[in-house]
């Protein structure tokens, strides 16, 4: 370690570029900031020594050098950009429409799109924003990120430390603000420091060399708001394991009671009744307008009843859980309710009139009057296969069909829900073991043969709503927040302050005055203005306009 | 009158208003160097301020008459994101006195509210999935965030205009009139629009939206007709072509056609601009400019960002996930509108940090916020109108 010693006596760290405490530029080192060529001193990290500017050698050296530099993370920023980009071409595999032509999306895209889609697909961009390589894409940010800051917060915070009022004439004069003035009062400088003060800037004092700082807190900014980043990007991997997340979906019929999927059998839902709302004319005068143009009806409200229940005590193999309510519920959209044990449920879905069960009557074909002569009711959730009544008479269910479809003129069920059910039902007369066979259904009832000596017909029926909750525990969020929170105090703390310092440099009778701040040159420039005024002291000059030209030329990461 | 009516008329009034205002900071660019702060410049700034109150106005009276912030639809958003822009402004007035600022942010500001005003204005009820606080938080931070970086973009245009060399042609000339010639568009789409409803142009068409039959009804004369539609109003008149089928969103065929005219109407009155000033849009604006100094305006473009981006991620990002937590039960979903609003974030996140290099002030750093902007505009525009989401409700 080759430790450097300024003329001021202050000894800096190998690679500092201006002295830490004085801020003279040290020979040898300028062009590791470009200051080499340029009249102004780059004031970015102070001049201290970072790691990545000093140690280039090794192959850890090497790695630290390329995340650490900010054209690197900008570059992965851009990448990271155009690839989320692509993903929204076409709709993310999660986002493919329930009408699509099919759900499957090696068939979804090519079908949709043509060529374009099936290339999509074959590079993965269906689901881009899972895949491995978008992953590491984070992960480098992330890493850029964790270095970056290391690489610049311990140099700089030292730097800003060793700081003394007291600073080398050539620091003074090749900073971006910058005044001299021949002749100036002891009385003069008093008054400038006074004004200062009232502004709210700190002093110090080293023989008579000034040196007024307001803000330095805001330049951790940038390292807070990295750390909020990181913890953001570590909540992300923790939501992967399933100890700290849960993901179910479950449907819950009207009466009907079930386990919550997910709660290991802790829990129960059992759904009172799903309501589903409309906007209407009562709504109010001033919706009509609107209401009228939409061909559809307007949904005002998604609400599910819900109970609650814990199991009791230890289950018992094979024997009905023991159940106690934990709480009577509306769970709304936007409304979500929170049944204990970090569980939370979501109203996400519902379908409407879900038949229940269907009343049949038995009875003769040629009978005009149809009279019953024997009626059953069948549970579409649980139909019974064979029906027996007391003559003798039976009706078998062959088929059932919950949503039933013609597919190319074959019966088939397109879900397992009922929601168009029809049956083959076989009929067995008394005595007889050759059955009658019938078809019924919502509007159809089909005798194959046309010889059938009974007939069936439905009496009555009753409908349901279903409703779709998911069920949710997500032990990540508060790390989420809190990282989202660390992020907003760091960027404000970055944005909304500046570092503002002010040296005043007596030289002679008179003295040199220079001023710097990271960002918002036009409110320095105003401090001064106001601390100067009624005093002989120069206003300083923007030697950056002055150097506009030099400024143009080459860049610095 | 009842309430609404008398907010519509504020809104019309803040609308006049700013018309006028930017006038007075036309009328300013004349005032000698050195000279006392102008009296145009005084009636331009208070014009502004009494607009802005006027459209606060118009905001404060529907969110009473509906009984929700007015931020749940297209002309809501669009309107509050104009609004935006101008008290942007005025902040940004007030910390740097430039008035150049105003000429420019007041003809952008007018643009997108006539942009919003094209969309339909009845009050609507809000679905479940709008009904909830975060609406009004989310909606209103993210709309004042995007107002603040288009300052940056306004203060970016003004540098441009003034930096590049309109002595001859190259290719900063050509991107400078591109960006202005998207102004036209909008301006196109406007007047297209109030023309043809004046008309009461209508057509009709049939076609399969997903497995859906619907009718769309176009309000201008139907150069692309929806994918494999079908016209259901003979008298008008016979579409060229039809629209491609990858549009996705809603009514895609309809606002293509839009597109369209809005390009031909934009283009037209570009030319006409052109040809009548013999000069590139850029140079015509380029006098105006002369006592403009670059190195404030690139401060002030920087500022509005440094000022935007923490607003940006409140509000686009962290009060979005929130609500998409309690709405949707997930806080991200990678619906192509979060998308976009993160994709926004790494472009400004990216800006600010290219600021630390000495070579990204000036020039590059305007080319920039302009493409920032250019994002925005984007998620605004193209993504309700090439992709379907969640949030393509309008």
């Amino acid at each position: 370690m080759d430790k450097i010693k300024c003329d001021c006596g202050h000894v800096n760290p190998e690679g500092t570029v201006l002295c830490e405490a004085c801020g003279k530029p040290i020979e040898g080192n300028q062009h590791i900031d470009g200051n080499d060529h340029k009249k102004l001193l780059n004031m970015r990290y102070e001049g201290s020594a970072r790691r990545s500017k000093t140690y280039t050698n090794s192959i850890v050296d090497k790695i630290w050098s390329f995340f650490s530099s900010v054209k690197v993370g900008v570059w992965l920023i851009v990448i990271a950009l155009i690839a989320s980009a692509l993903g929204t071409i076409y709709p993310q595999a999660q986002y493919i429409p329930p009408e699509a032509i099919s759900r499957d999306p090696a068939v979804y895209y090519e079908a949709t799109y043509g060529l374009t889609g099936k290339i999509y697909y074959q590079l993965g961009f269906h689901e881009l924003y899972s895949s491995w390589w978008y992953m590491i894409l984070l992960a480098l940010i992330g890493v850029s990120l964790v270095i970056c800051s290391l690489d610049r917060y311990i140099p700089l915070r030292r730097a800003l430390k060793k700081q003394k009022p007291k600073r080398h004439e050539t620091f003074i004069k090749r900073q971006r603000f910058f005044s001299e003035t021949d002749d100036v009062t002891k009385e003069e400088i008093k008054r400038v420091k006074e004004n200062l003060k009232q502004q709210r800037y700190q002093i110090s004092e080293e023989n008579g060399h000034v040196l007024a700082e307001k803000g330095r807190f805001s330049r951790w900014g940038p390292y807070v708001n990295h750390i909020g980043l990181i913890i953001i990007l570590i909540a992300a991997l923790l939501r992967q394991t399933p100890l700290l997340f849960l993901d179910e979906y479950v449907w819950v019929r009207e009466g009907e009671q079930t386990v919550i999927p997910g709660t290991d059998g802790e829990y129960y839902i059992e759904n009172k009744k799903f309501i589903l709302e409309t906007y209407s004319e009562e709504d109010g005068e001033i919706y009509k307008k609107a209401l009228e143009k939409q061909e559809e009806m307007v949904p005002k409200n998604f609400q599910t009843n819900a109970v609650i229940y814990k199991k009791k005590g230890e289950a018992v193999v094979g024997a009905e859980p023991e159940l106690e309510v934990v709480k009577e519920t509306e769970i709304r959209m936007n409304e979500p309710a929170k049944i204990g044990n970090g569980f939370t449920l979501y109203q996400a879905g519902y379908q409407l009139n879900e038949f229940h069960t269907m009343s049949f009557k038995v009875h003769r074909t040629d009978d005009k009057n149809q009279e019953a002569l024997a009626t059953f009711t069948v549970n579409m959730n649980d139909p019974e296969s064979i029906y027996e009544f007391d003559d003798g008479l039976k009706v078998k269910i062959d088929q059932y069909y919950p949503e039933y479809e013609l597919d190319n003129g074959e019966p088939r069920s397109v879900s397992k829900f009922p929601r168009n059910p029809a049956f083959v039902f076989l009929i067995y007369p008394p005595n007889e073991t050759k059955p009658e066979v019938s078809f019924v259904g919502i509007g159809k009832n089909i005798d194959p043969t046309n010889e059938n000596e009974y007939k069936l017909g439905i009496v009555d029926f009753d409908m349901r709503n279903v409703s779709g909750l998911t069920v949710r525990k997500d032990y990540t969020l508060p790390v989420f927040i809190v990282g989202a929170l660390i992020f907003m105090i760091g960027v404000i703390q970055g944005m909304y302050w500046q570092h503002r310092r002010i040296w005043i440099h007596p030289k002679g009778k008179g003295v040199l005055l220079a001023a710097h701040t990271n960002k918002n040159w036009h409110a320095l420039k105003q401090n001064i203005e106001k601390a100067l005024a009624n005093t002989s002291l120069n206003i300083v000059e923007d030697q950056q306009e002055l150097d506009n030209d030099v400024s143009k030329q080459g860049g610095e990461s | 009158m009842n309430l609404l009516q008398f907010s519509n008329g504020m809104l019309y009034a803040s609308f006049i208003l700013y018309l006028v205002a930017t006038a007075f900071f036309g009328a300013t660019i004349k005032r000698k160097k050195g000279a006392q702060k102008g009296l145009s410049e005084k009636i331009a700034v208070t014009l502004t301020i009494i607009g802005f109150l006027a459209q606060l106005t118009y905001f404060g009276t529907r969110w009473a008459a509906s009984g929700h912030a007015p931020v749940s639809n297209m002309f809501e958003f669009v309107t509050a994101f104009g609004m935006a822009m101008v008290l942007a402004f005025i902040i940004l007035y007030f910390m740097y006195r430039l008035t150049a600022l105003g000429l420019f942010a007041l003809p952008v500001a007018l643009t997108v509210t006539g942009y919003a005003s094209m969309f339909p204005s009845d009050v609507a009820p809000l679905v479940p999935s709008l009904q909830s606080h975060w609406l009004t938080i989310h909606v209103i931070t993210v709309a004042l965030s995007i107002g603040i970086l288009s300052i940056s973009f306004i203060a970016g245009l003004i540098y441009l205009v003034k930096f590049v060399d309109q002595s001859s042609r190259s290719k900063q000339t050509t991107w400078l009139e591109l960006v202005l010639f998207t102004i036209f568009v909008f301006i196109g789409f406007i007047v297209v629009s109030v023309t043809f409803n004046a008309i009461g142009y209508e057509a009709k068409f049939q076609y399969i939206d997903g497995t859906k039959e619907v009718t769309t009804v176009y309000e201008m004369p139907p150069l692309v007709k929806p994918h494999e539609g079908e016209a259901l109003t003979p008298e008008a008149m016979k579409a060229w072509f039809q629209a491609p089928s990858w549009m996705l969103g809603k009514d895609a065929g309809r606002k293509f056609n839009t597109l369209i005219w809005s390009f031909m109407a934009g283009g037209l009155i570009y030319l006409i601009v052109r040809l009548a000033g013999r000069k590139r849009v850029g140079a015509l604006l380029q006098p105006m400019l002369k006592k403009v100094n670059l190195d404030l305006v690139d401060e002030i473009s920087y500022r509005a960002v440094a000022i935007g981006f923490p607003l940006f991620t409140l509000g686009g990002l962290i009060f979005a996930a929130i609500w998409a937590q309690i709405a949707w039960d997930r806080f991200w979903g990678w619906d192509p509108k979060e998308v976009w609003a993160l994709i926004t974030w790494f472009f400004y996140a990216a800006f600010l940090h290219l600021r630390l290099s000495r070579g990204w002030h000036g020039e590059k750093s305007a080319w920039l916020s302009i493409i920032g902007f250019a994002i925005i505009m984007f998620n605004l525009v193209g993504v309700n109108l090439l992709l379907a989401g969640l949030h393509s409700y309008a």
